[in-house]
């Protein structure tokens, strides 16, 4: 406690944020998980404006090929599994005069002289290796990544969006409102989880933005409960009440007196939706209900190698599952440290 | 400070020093060198504002600080001869409840809520005194009927909740002394009870002191309390000893500028200074306007807003069906003369502060009329309302709850000013809200600075500028001084007597402290129950009462 007439001396004045900062920092753990996160953030903005990994669905290696740090990109034709020696096979003969689709193979024959082909650039350096169809798997889960943590990002914000609108309606106006509100909330937990993904996935379209649209609308119940507690006791705080005689709107009261003060609440619980929605996405694609088929994410990544771990190829669910856990235990730690830096009860 | 060495000493602390290692703070010296003795069948109060170190010093005995807290080896308290901070746990655990008890101030947080108050008891009994149940169960009945807890071995059965503030005091306190300690330590037993149950626990203390023969240190901040109890007085401020005296000397002689301003800030009951004396003014010895004010209401004031009947009605969903119904106010009526200063009175649950939050309309009175600018305020729309909104302010108790933590102090000052549209343009508003804090006292480099950075005294004087901010007719004041230490106190009245001045204001000031009330008021309301008890000018108010209730009130407060 200051002297009752002395002022602090210094002329800053941090504010509820700066002092959360400060004691972020001081928690190595938290500064790791913050470095793994911006580190893949950043990959995703290169990714994205297509400075890496713009070009992951080229044929840039034989099929399966093994990591390799530094790759003979004229050994790499002749590794080649699909390539069978003509000489094998016999001379072909030519029975175009009584074939009756024979027009047909020239025309076809002719059409594809047309089409320019060319040859991707062979890959020389293959640290995970390639997959199926010869991608160069850390490009593709490069781009994988790109599309699994723009939908969780999204879907956690879409979420926290309506889990926030909803849960401030209820929590702040009570009554009517609030019963209602909550019939929905019981309506909607009483569903199992993946059920509801799955049913909702089921009579969508397979699409990016229906992805982000079926995790964001399924997943703000949580929320929805966090925000209506902290509305119940923040809208009887006497400062609220004080804005009232000032004669603040109730929308005013709600967004710019009550927000502030929780969302220390809402960023933590953000940050766990990042991690649920990026879990899920991958479940979906996983079960062949995610993204479509012309994108790469972390879960059709995973979906694919079911059979390559069969025939002994490790290297795309390393990099996909590994990235994958990586980034999601670098947020969940990250969480828990902003849930400590960001506690009222430790302020001052 | 000569220590003589008493033979009938009991508690001695000798050269107590304690400091908490903090992280933003570095290292605070909360207790520095305190040296005192409690003498064998005694009371001893430790006197001090917040953050003198006074509930420090005292955890310190049964060493019960946190653990960021350390004690200087220098530091020694002996009791009975016996150094409590060399003891073994198991030897400190011996004493603690059986030689040295504590009450602490909220009887509710520390009772267990899910054990019975008997079963509460008992456990201390078994577990110092060995007793078998039944023999615990006999002496936990005697204990609550010595502490006055009336159908004792109904009330055995009770839960903590089921009690009122008095009763669970009185419990806590039949827990303290069950074991019939040498030493009881009281940390504010009574701050959180109303004035006339403090009353009753402190005659309980008293004589429970007589009967056991124990020693009490009492540690308080109200000047006042230490008048009525103690036989020893120690005076502290910053974790230092700044006086200690036997009460008679210490109230008659006060030697410290500090002691002296302690007992000068409280306002007087016999006398109404012009302004209150406060702590700097005895520390630099400058003088103080000693002339008198007078106050009271005459039948030719104007009347600036008025209440009629006006009544609260709380629905409590007791059942699917059931309904109950809690009058919290029942009928209130009264006249707030312009440029005059209204007090309520009453104890908790009396309905005053729901008074002032139905005025506000920030509670839908269940029936009567405010009448106030001419229009009846409990039936406007909420557009005109925003137009009285302008008029009429408050100024809410806690001013660490009322002002929003994230918000500086600057857009606290100006919220107000755009809701209504005050001002032309922010450089207006910005002079508006600078002349405004320079009003109240604090500098304009405060706009940047946030809530958290300011004292409790100096948070109310920022809620008082927003208010005012407005250019108010009507200020309701709802214990807006009652968390302040007594000197802090003294300057926000001095704050309030001066704006009333300045700028004709009119007050309604509730408050649970009588001489508080008393000093500012020029009319009194006594509430009970939700109803008016009585309304007289203060001084005659004061002195000749008409009811039993306020005479029973008035009796209650301490120091008198």
């Amino acid at each position: 406690m200051t002297h009752p007439t002395a002022i602090a001396p210094s002329n800053e004045s941090p504010g509820m944020w700066r002092r959360a900062w400060q004691r972020l920092r001081q928690d190595r753990v938290a500064m790791v998980s913050l470095g793994v996160i911006a580190f893949f953030l950043l990959l995703i903005a290169m990714s994205r404006t297509g400075l890496i990994a713009a070009h992951w669905s080229d044929e840039v290696a034989p099929s399966y090929a093994d990591p390799a740090w530094h790759l003979d990109p004229a050994a790499a034709t002749t590794n080649a599994v699909v390539g069978i020696p003509n000489t094998q096979l016999g001379a072909p003969v030519d029975i175009s005069d009584i074939d009756p689709l024979a027009p047909r193979y020239a025309e076809l024959k002719e059409r594809t002289a047309k089409i320019a082909h060319e040859k991707a650039e062979q890959a020389t350096w293959l640290p995970f290796g390639a997959d199926k169809w010869g991608h160069n798997v850390l490009t593709k889960t490069i781009k994988g990544a790109e599309v699994s943590i723009t939908v969780g990002v999204l879907a956690a914000l879409l979420a926290l969006f309506i889990g926030t609108l909803l849960g401030a309606s209820a929590g702040y106006f009570g009554g009517f409102i609030d019963d209602a509100l909550e019939w929905l909330y019981n309506v909607f937990t009483s569903i199992p989880y993946v059920l509801l993904i799955l049913a909702v996935a089921a009579i969508f379209s397979r699409g990016f933005l229906t992805i982000v649209l079926i995790l964001g609308l399924t997943n703000w119940t949580g929320m929805y409960r966090l925000v209506r507690a902290e509305y119940l006791k923040h809208s009887e705080r006497a400062y609220v009440r004080a804005a009232e005689a000032l004669g603040a709107s109730h929308a005013s009261r709600m967004f710019r007196h009550i927000l502030p003060n929780i969302s220390h609440v809402l960023l933590v619980q953000y940050s766990r939706y990042v991690v649920d929605a990026i879990k899920a996405e991958v479940i979906l694609s996983f079960l062949g209900l995610g993204i479509p088929v012309d994108m790469v994410s972390w879960g059709t990544i995973l979906a694919e190698t079911q059979e390559e771990v069969v025939i002994g190829k490790w290297s795309q669910i390393i990099a996909a599952g590994g990235s994958m856990a990586l980034l999601v235990t670098a947020i969940s730690m990250l969480t828990d440290a902003l849930r400590d830096a960001l506690d009222p009860k430790l302020n001052e | 400070m000569i220590m003589s060495t008493s033979p009938s000493s009991l508690l001695r602390v000798d050269h107590l020093q304690v400091q908490f290692a903090t992280k933003n703070h570095g290292v605070i010296h909360a207790v520095k060198d305190v040296s005192f003795d409690v003498l064998r069948k005694q009371t001893v109060a430790l006197v001090g504002e917040s953050g003198s170190g006074k509930s420090v010093t005292a955890t310190a005995v049964l060493r019960l600080l946190p653990r960021t807290a350390t004690v200087s080896p220098h530091s020694k308290i002996e009791f009975d001869g016996a150094n409590l901070l060399t003891l073994s746990a198991s030897q400190l655990r011996g004493i603690r409840g059986k030689d040295i008890s504590m009450v602490f101030q909220d009887p509710m947080s520390s009772m267990n809520p899910v054990f019975t108050i008997g079963q509460q008891l008992m456990e201390t009994l078994q577990l110092h005194l060995s007793m078998s149940v039944k023999q615990a169960k006999t002496r936990a009945i005697e204990l609550l009927n010595e502490v006055g807890i009336p159908h004792a071995d109904s009330r055995f059965h009770s839960y903590p909740h089921q009690l009122s503030g008095g009763q669970q005091q009185r419990v806590m306190i039949a827990m303290a002394i069950a074991c019939n300690p040498r030493l009881l330590i009281a940390d504010e037993p009574t701050t959180a009870l109303d004035v006339t149950v403090q009353k009753q626990i402190l005659e309980l203390l008293m004589k429970l002191r007589e009967h056991h023969g124990m020693s009490i240190l009492f540690i308080t901040h109200d000047l006042g309390l230490v008048h009525d109890i103690a036989d020893q007085v120690v005076v502290m401020q910053y974790g230092e000893v700044r006086e200690q005296n036997s009460k008679t000397e210490l109230f008659a002689y006060p030697q410290h500028p500090y002691t002296r301003a302690l007992i000068a800030c409280r306002p007087p009951l016999d006398t109404r200074p012009q302004r209150l004396p406060i702590v700097a003014d005895f520390v630099n010895g400058t003088q103080v306007n000693t002339g008198n004010r007078t106050r009271g209401s005459s039948l030719t004031d104007s009347v600036v807003l008025e209440a009629r009947n006006l009544q609260k009605q709380f629905v409590l969903r007791t059942g699917f069906f059931k309904r109950q119904y809690i009058n919290a106010v029942e009928s209130v009526s009264f006249k707030l003369p312009r440029g005059k200063t209204l007090g309520i009175v009453g104890e908790s649950g009396s309905g005053k502060s729901t008074t002032a939050l139905l005025l506000m309309r920030l509670l839908q009175a269940t029936a009567g009329e405010v009448e106030f600018g001419g229009s009846d305020i409990l039936k406007l729309g909420q557009k005109e309302l925003l137009s009285i909104r302008r008029r009429i302010q408050i100024v809410f108790q806690n001013p660490y709850a009322s002002l929003n933590s994230r918000f500086t102090i600057g857009e606290l000052l100006l919220e107000p000013l755009r809701i209504h549209g005050i001002g032309s343009g922010s450089q207006e508003q910005l002079q508006m809200a600078k002349s405004m804090l320079q009003r109240v006292g604090l500098p304009e480099e405060v706009l940047q600075r946030y809530p958290h950075e300011f004292s409790g005294g100096q948070r109310q004087r920022i809620a008082i500028a927003r208010c005012l901010m407005l250019r108010p007719e009507v200020l309701i004041l709802d214990e807006a001084v009652s968390a302040l230490d007594v000197s802090v106190q003294a300057q926000v009245l001095n704050l309030l007597q001066d704006l009333q001045d300045e700028f004709g204001l009119s007050y309604i000031f509730i408050s649970h402290d009588l001489s508080v009330v008393k000093y500012i008021s020029d009319v009194v309301l006594v509430m009970q129950h939700g109803r008016v008890v009585e309304t007289a000018d203060s001084d005659q108010l004061y002195a000749s009462p008409q009811t039993d209730y306020t005479r029973n009130l008035l009796a209650a407060i301490p120091g008198r």
